[in-house]
């Protein structure tokens, strides 16, 4: 599973918004392949730790180093990292003023310059992949939350990614929506991408996660298998969390 | 009111030359505005800085004032804002090429003072657009000025365009100030020529300058608010 270096690793990260410490001494590393579920109560920093390892969020103290690089500042190196970091957000962010395919070919084509054609027709395997091929030509008001969450997904692998965030992606969806964006999810693990997933759907961490980790209030309180995880959490805090879950 | 027929030739002369100023200082006021919302929203804080800077200045300054500083401060520092005297445009803007400075000083002071209000306009406009599309973007990859151009200024212009052309109204407006600064011929001068010097009559000339602002104006106006219902069923 895990090979060679970690692919992501923090070092003591803080991070504060104004007087809150959102993010406390966090370390963590990812290897490659790895899929690691971040779980904890809202307002633990789960979510800002998801987005501290592309640089949507700047960090206070520590280091993050990508692919054996340290995060480098604004720029082109920035950017360029980026582009290797796939990255879906909770509330899908597709472009508004683009098809579904435009979405998905425009980082190929304006980042990595690849000839249109060619960048349209991964595009369109990535869309059939993810089970959309017939919205190609749709704008994203005109899908459903699942299925823009899905278009998402596939604007995030047409820049072939070294690895996967994914900040709560099934939060914003209707119920019944969020079994389709899981499944995609969950094959994406199985072809080993290296994954990051904040996420309240244990049974996600369950069957697709290789390690969990639980935050709360803005620290790493447990870092565990996910059978070991849900079985014996060793924290009060965790322990208080899933019984607060489970039990519906 | 037969000022008005008689006098047809001034009118209509101080229109053109109201006309002429207005067209260019809109096309130097929405440049410069440009670039100074790029500095105010680049990731660069230095930059941002300069932006901020510029807006709080010109922004907060009465227009008089900073006619003033274009008009005497500009010969006072050597200069005769010959850079303006640009071959071919001064062929259809005649006194972009006088040797006279008067127009180029009021259209720079006219340039400076609405680029501030552009700016702001431009900005609100970004704003307008939610944080995650630009964020969208650069998880991809996209530098800043790849962002601005394929993901934000092709949503936001939609929002910019309403305040901008109020801006642009305001500056039609505004340009009644430059015959008090050496300016010679425009709509509100020529007033001033035919009242003071010429002994007509103050209403009917004034009746007859307003109807030359509000053939400016008026279809600007008429214009944005189409542009405003069709974004309203679009939505």
């Amino acid at each position: 599973m895990t090979t060679g270096e970690p692919l992501i690793v923090l070092d003591e990260v803080n991070k504060h918004f104004g007087p809150l410490h959102v993010l406390q001494d966090v370390s963590l590393s990812v290897g490659r392949g790895e899929v690691v579920v971040v779980i904890g109560p809202s307002g633990s920093g789960k979510s800002t730790l998801c987005r501290t390892i592309n640089r949507l969020e700047p960090i206070d103290s520590g280091t993050i180093t990508f692919d054996g690089r340290p995060l480098p500042a604004e720029g082109k190196a920035l950017a360029k990292l980026r582009s290797e970091v796939g990255m879906v957000f909770q509330s899908f962010n597709l472009f508004a003023h683009k098809t579904i395919l435009e979405n998905v070919t425009l980082g190929p084509v304006k980042v990595r310059k690849e000839k249109p054609a060619a960048a349209r027709e991964r595009g369109l395997a990535l869309l059939d992949r993810v089970g959309i091929a017939n919205q190609a030509d749709k704008f994203p008001a005109q899908l459903s939350g699942g299925q823009q969450q899905r278009a998402a997904i596939a604007r995030a692998l047409a820049m072939q990614p070294k690895a996967m965030l994914f900040d709560e992606p099934t939060s914003a969806l209707d119920p019944e929506m969020v079994g389709e964006v899981l499944d995609v999810m969950t094959s994406l693990a199985r072809d080993g991408m290296t994954m990051v997933v904040v996420t309240h759907e244990m049974g996600f961490a369950r069957h697709a996660a290789n390690r969990v980790i639980f935050m709360a209030d803005g620290r790493l309180v447990e870092d565990a298998a996910p059978t070991e995880f849900f079985a014996n959490p060793r924290s009060e805090r965790a322990k208080d969390f899933l019984s607060k879950i489970l039990t519906h | 009111m037969s000022v008005l027929i008689d006098k047809f030739d001034v009118f209509a002369g101080g229109f053109w030359l109201t006309l002429q100023i207005c067209l260019l200082a809109a096309i130097g006021a929405l440049i410069l505005g440009a670039i100074v919302a790029v500095l105010r929203i680049s990731p660069v804080p230095p930059l941002r800085a300069v932006g901020t800077a510029y807006v709080n200045m010109f922004r907060n300054l009465p227009l008089t004032v900073v006619m003033f500083f274009a008009a005497f401060g500009l010969p006072a520092l050597g200069s005769n804002a010959d850079f303006l005297r640009i071959p071919g445009l001064d062929a259809i803007f005649s006194r972009l090429g006088t040797d006279l400075p008067y127009f180029r000083f009021a259209l720079i002071a006219l340039v400076l003072y609405t680029a501030a209000f552009v700016c702001e306009a431009l900005r609100s406009g970004v704003n307008a657009v939610p944080a995650g599309q630009a964020e969208a973007a650069r998880s991809l990859g996209l530098t800043f000025t790849q962002n601005l151009r394929y993901v934000v200024l092709p949503q936001s212009w939609k929002a910019s365009v309403v305040p901008l052309g109020s801006v642009i109204i305001a500056m039609i407006k505004n340009s009644a100030l430059v015959g008090f600064f050496g300016v010679v011929g425009d709509l509100s001068q020529s007033a001033d020529q035919l009242t003071s010097a010429e002994g007509h009559a103050f209403v009917p000339v004034a009746i007859g300058i307003s109807i030359g602002y509000l053939i400016m104006t008026v279809p600007l106006g008429a214009l944005l608010d189409r542009i405003e219902k069709r974004q309203a069923v679009a939505r």
